[in-house]
């Protein structure tokens, strides 16, 4: 008898096959890199997730698929394996591609207007805020209206109210 | 008077901002995917690196950065990367000269593939080193192939170039920085 495949059976193999590349495209650590100890493991995918890839520069070396990115990963947890605190280990890669690879820059003289600026800017619009609505206040007082406004004003009020009372 | 400048000021932020996209588009020579690197002006990090068998050039260490008192140029190159290809002849310029030290990483390369590039091109490199892991590329702060570097007599790094060298760079660029530090020994 020849075998049968209905379309459960396809449908859950392309939900599985669609599942592992999913599991795939999310991790590119591959299973020789992973170390034996699942505290250094985990500190390792927790600063891969940090350090930006050089080559495919908007990727985490953590999902990065690029050979330099595996290289670096395995530094990571080369520096883990040797003692390195988690510092250490940013500094150590930072040493060689410089801050762009942290995807959190340090705040040093270079960085203040980086890390200040979004409050700055929040300032500078509250600030703005604040005078426009002070503007707006100031101007509720209206100017009276002049002789010649206020008689047009009358007539048409007295025009309308005439209409009214003969409808 | 007052109110209009508020007026006018989302079309000046507008017009500012559109002027630096345009800028950042059109300027020549800027590519920001190009990192500067952090070594400039630092000694050239520790490595040792084995030679390729069956080549007449040993292999490359840290050491001979500083041994002779030459200006060094340090190239990071490999079989497989095109644009080093397209470079090459202005290697072979600079390997011809006796007054500098023409030195190469070879990276991540096979090694037997790497000789029969060397075969087929020529082999202008006074020294070359194999790097097939990219670790000592690593220390050097290398992202992609090929780079080339200007290392002083002293071991310190004094240029990097990303990418392949043309006719402008070499003349514009690297030979003047060469002649510069020599006028400064």
């Amino acid at each position: 008898m020849r075998a049968t495949i209905n379309a459960t059976g396809l449908g859950l193999l392309f939900f599985t096959l669609m599942l592992l590349m999913a599991i795939n495209l999310a991790h590119a650590v591959e299973p020789d890199e992973i170390l034996d100890d699942p505290v250094l493991e985990a500190r390792a995918r927790e600063i891969s997730q940090e350090v930006r890839c050089p080559v495919c520069q908007n990727e985490p070396i953590d999902s990065s698929n690029a050979e330099l990115a595996r290289e670096l990963r395995l530094v990571v947890r080369e520096r883990l394996v040797a003692g390195d605190s988690d510092e250490q280990v940013k500094n150590y890669l930072a040493d060689r591609y410089g801050d762009f690879v942290l995807f959190r820059p340090p705040v040093k003289t270079t960085t203040y207007l980086l890390w200040a600026g979004p409050g700055l800017f929040f300032l500078l619009g509250g600030v703005g805020v604040f005078f426009f609505y002070r503007g707006s206040r100031r101007q509720k007082v209206p100017t009276p209206l002049s002789p010649e406004e206020q008689s047009k004003l009358d007539q048409l009020l007295a025009d309308k109210s005439g209409k009214e009372d003969s409808a | 008077m007052n109110r209009k400048v508020l007026f006018l000021l989302p079309l000046l932020v507008t017009i500012t901002i559109f002027g630096y996209f345009f800028w950042a588009l059109t300027s020549p020579g800027r590519d920001p995917k190009k990192l500067p690197s952090v070594l400039i002006d630092k000694p050239a990090p520790m490595f040792d690196l084995v030679g390729l068998e069956g080549l007449d050039v040993p292999g490359f260490a840290r050491q001979d950065l500083t041994d002779n008192g030459k200006i060094s140029v340090v190239n990071i190159f490999a079989s497989w990367c095109i644009p080093c290809l397209a470079e090459h002849p202005y290697m072979l310029k600079l390997g011809a000269r006796d007054d500098i030290n023409l030195f190469a990483i070879n990276y991540r390369d096979k090694p037997e593939d790497a000789l029969k590039w060397l075969k087929k091109h020529g082999n202008p490199y006074h020294r070359i080193g194999r790097d097939p892991n990219s670790r000592a590329g690593i220390d050097w702060g290398v992202y992609g192939v090929p780079e080339t570097f200007i290392v002083d007599s002293g071991g310190t790094i004094r240029y990097k170039h990303v990418g392949p060298l043309n006719t402008g760079d070499l003349e514009n660029i690297i030979l003047p920085i060469i002649e510069n530090l020599q006028a400064q020994q």
